[in-house]
């Protein structure tokens, strides 16, 4: 789609001042402020009877069109000036490749189907330990001045660099002290990403036959899929995928057959073996060609998670379902939960990462989606309103976590140490927790979703598939449970397939890339011994995490999860730095205080858990005492539970060692980022401002709509346009 | 079915197979083609084209997110 004219009756006008709104508006939005204050009011006041899990929806539905209609569109046209006479980056770079103007909303399904992944299903699923309320909370207002803020701001400040990444601008912007840092701690942060979500997809299909044989005939659905496209009918994607999906779905449907038939030992894999066949799998998935599993795997993953998006609404609406957990559990002020060790403050705010404030996501806004934007404009609605569509996954997943027995929650997610791993010490455990559930009942679970056992599947995925479960089997009916569970199960580990898949690869790009600034031949991605050796290293990397997390005694997710979290905050904490430095170097100090509020309470938070977790002395939360407790207990001879033996020991001190050092290099990384930019800031404040690498100014002659749907000044602006050159199209339909 | 109702159906699924085949990219090979012709060049045969976008993804992996 090229959109050089030299004719331009309608080029992109600066945003006119609006007019004052109309009495039609006046009363919407009265009206959905109402609702969403009641929706709030309710869930804050409920206590001991019984809420709806709609008050949840709507409180964030509402809070979300609000964010988006006011607080965005502030930010977009008063902090940003977004300016649509600037031609973009894909306007004036337009090569069909990387850089191309692309309609708008076609440009929302790809940024939102590269940031939404596991993440926010699996965060909100383990932060419902303590209570419906502080996620929540944290999900909404996070994702409203923090998360949705970010997204749209990295955007913005990239947009104007021609999609440079967020590591070069931090380099150009900063400094390179503070460039060096941010390299480094993107690449860290990435494979501890990959290991912790690999981590869920082992948790979720180990002792699982059914999910084995599922998830393994995805293998040779998408290699399928990748020859059609090569061979038999090159460019038939929508056709391909159909096929795909339905192929999917019989082998989630075969997959129950094959549970009940004597392959279903050979299935039943230990968590060991199948790190080896994840690790196996993810080297081979990054040297093969992208077209044979890499790009059919994406279409299948991108569907699913839509598809299912949209089932879990509709499922939620009809189902309606009550909350069965508290408003605040004893866990969010105690800080002795069983999942995650640690209060509500710091510990909920980087257990939900994804869905309120992820940094990675700082990582599309800046590269990719930048050099697809037709206008500046629609910063707000691809990168706020795509990170509100995540927030949404996020408060579904959490609906997913809290509607289902508290009592079966506790005894899936603790890690088997605690439970004993049979249904009788299970429903012990729990009632020492103050839940009743009776032995029968968790056996009586686990049949319904044809299950060996439910006891200590912890990661967050299997909960939130028994939840969507008895959703669906709710709102849909037909007795489907044990289906639906499975189809859950293969939806989150089909994504976190691809995430592996595409991380693994980014991963070894970037090493490739770093390592090719001084060994020229490394640099060259086409060469296969670097590219195998790259591939290897990225691999062995998350891998060796990987196998630290399942064979740890104390439980991996419990203990790799808030590594995880306060990781992808510390990259959101990197990416808020730029913002602010940028918005002070182009002089708006004013309203450096947009991206400061959320880098500021970032900050507090990753710090003080970063800081919890290095030097508390309490062995649950702090790693080093962890190592010193299970040092001293091995020295002096004595095993402690919930190892079992001397090497067990070992291992726990090895692990928790492991984990402190990551914890304080990522931390130390972040500041040195941060501490550099303070110095840019006094400066570029005394200043007045400072030169940035923000490209000219050059005239746009694209016309398209800023929002979801076009006003009819802009369709009336687009016909006039598209009336001045001819049948074709750009950034809009026909 | 009235006939206005017809007609909106029939716009919205028009609409829904015109997103789906952006989306994926399909329509790339129209584009391509109606460029071509305005251009006044041969184009290359559909296993070419679409060839030749695969090999240039192989070189510009995209990150997903977590």
């Amino acid at each position: 789609m090229s959109t050089t004219t030299e004719v331009s009756p309608q080029p992109g006008r600066p945003t006119p001042s609006s007019p004052r709104p109309g009495a039609r508006s006046v009363v919407l939005w009265s009206a959905v402020a109402l609702v969403g204050a009641v929706c709030w009011a309710v869930l804050a006041l409920s206590r001991g009877e019984d809420v709806s899990a709609l008050w949840m929806l709507f409180a964030a539905l509402c809070s979300y069109a609000i964010a988006y209609r006011f607080y965005a569109r502030f930010i977009a046209r008063r902090v940003l000036e977004v300016d649509d006479t600037r031609a973009t980056p894909a306007e004036r770079l337009d090569n069909g490749v990387d850089f191309e103007v692309t309609d708008r909303r076609v440009l929302f399904g790809h940024h939102f189907a590269a940031i939404a992944g596991a993440g926010p299903l699996v965060g909100p699923v383990l932060a419902a330990q303590m209570g419906y309320l502080p996620g929540t909370i944290w999900i909404i207002v996070g994702v409203i001045l923090a998360g949705a803020v970010q997204d749209m701001v990295v955007l913005f400040f990239s947009v104007r660099r021609d999609g440079k990444s967020l590591g070069q601008m931090v380099r150009e912007e900063i400094g390179v002290v503070g460039g060096i840092a941010a390299l480094i701690a993107v690449f860290a942060i990435m494979i501890i990403i990959l290991a912790v979500l690999a981590l869920v997809v082992v948790n979720a299909l180990a002792e699982s036959p059914w999910g084995v044989f599922s998830i393994g005939l995805t293998i040779p659905i998408a290699l399928f899929m990748g020859f059609y496209l090569r061979y038999l009918r090159p460019g038939r994607v929508l056709e391909v995928t159909a096929i795909g999906v339905v192929l999917l779905l019989l082998a989630i449907v075969a997959g129950g057959w094959v549970d009940g038939s004597a392959l279903a030992d050979d299935l039943t894999l230990s968590k060991e073996t199948l790190v080896i066949c994840l690790v196996v799998y993810g080297f081979v998935a990054s040297v093969l060609p992208v077209w044979m599993l890499l790009t059919p795997r994406d279409y299948l993953s991108t569907f699913m998670k839509v598809g299912v998006i949209a089932l879990l609404a509709v499922g939620l609406v009809i189902a309606a379902p009550t909350i069965q957990a508290e408003a605040v559990t004893s866990f969010a002020t105690d800080g002795d939960g069983p999942v995650f060790a640690g209060k509500v403050f710091p510990f909920v705010f980087i257990t939900i990462a994804c869905g309120a404030l992820s940094g990675f996501h700082a990582l599309i806004s800046s590269g990719t989606t930048p050099k697809l934007l037709a206008k500046e404009s629609q910063v707000r609605m691809i990168g706020y309103g795509g990170m509100l569509m995540e927030s949404f996954v996020a408060i579904s997943a959490l609906i997913a976590a809290v509607v289902i027995d508290q009592g079966l929650y506790y005894s899936m997610n603790a890690p088997a140490g605690a439970t004993g791993g049979t249904v009788e010490s299970a429903a012990e455990f729990v009632a020492s927790l103050g839940f009743t559930i009776t032995p029968d009942q968790l056996a009586a679970a686990a049949a319904a979703v044809e299950e060996e056992s439910l006891i200590s599947r912890t990661g967050g995925a299997p909960t939130l598939a028994f939840g969507l479960s008895q959703v669906f089997s709710e709102a849909f009916g037909g007795g489907l449970q044990a289906f639906w569970y499975h189809f859950a199960i293969m939806f989150e580990a089909l994504f976190i397939l691809t995430a592996v898949d595409a991380g693994t690869r980014v991963g070894r790009f970037m090493l490739q890339d770093t390592v090719g600034n001084v060994w020229k031949r490394f640099g060259d991605t086409s060469w296969t011994v670097g590219t195998w050796i790259a591939s290897a290293v990225v691999v062995g990397a998350w891998g060796s995490m990987l196998y630290v997390g399942v064979t740890d005694p104390l439980g991996g997710i419990n203990q790799l999860f808030p590594l995880f979290g306060i990781a992808n905050q510390l990259l959101a904490a990197i990416a808020l730095t730029l913002c602010v430095t940028l918005l002070i170097k182009h002089g708006k100090l004013r309203w450096a205080w947009v991206p400061g509020i959320p880098l500021a309470w970032d900050l507090i938070v990753t710090m003080t858990a970063s800081w919890q977790k290095v030097f508390s002395d309490n062995p649950a939360i702090g790693y080093f005492a962890q190592a010193d407790r299970y040092r001293e207990a091995r020295d002096a001879g004595d095993v402690l539970a919930p190892a079992t033996d001397a090497s067990q020991m070992d291992q726990v001190v090895f692990n928790s060692t492991l984990n402190g050092v990551l914890q304080a290099a990522f931390a130390l990384l972040v500041l040195v980022v941060v501490a550099n930019a303070v110095v840019i800031w006094v400066r570029a404040a005394r200043a007045g401002g400072l030169p940035t690498t923000e490209v000219p100014h050059t005239p746009s002659r694209v016309v398209a709509p800023a929002d979801f749907f076009a006003t009819a000044e802009e369709k009336e602006a687009m016909r006039a346009w598209e009336e001045s050159h001819g049948a074709e199209t750009v950034g809009g339909r026909r | 079915m009235s006939a206005g109702a017809a007609v909106r159906v029939r716009r919205a699924v028009d609409g829904v197979r015109w997103y789906l085949r952006e989306v994926t990219g399909e329509s790339r090979w129209e584009a391509y083609l109606a460029r071509c012709e305005r251009d006044g060049v041969e184009p290359m045969t559909r296993r070419e084209y679409e060839r030749h976008r695969t090999d240039l993804r192989e070189h510009n992996p995209q990150s997903r997110c977590c």
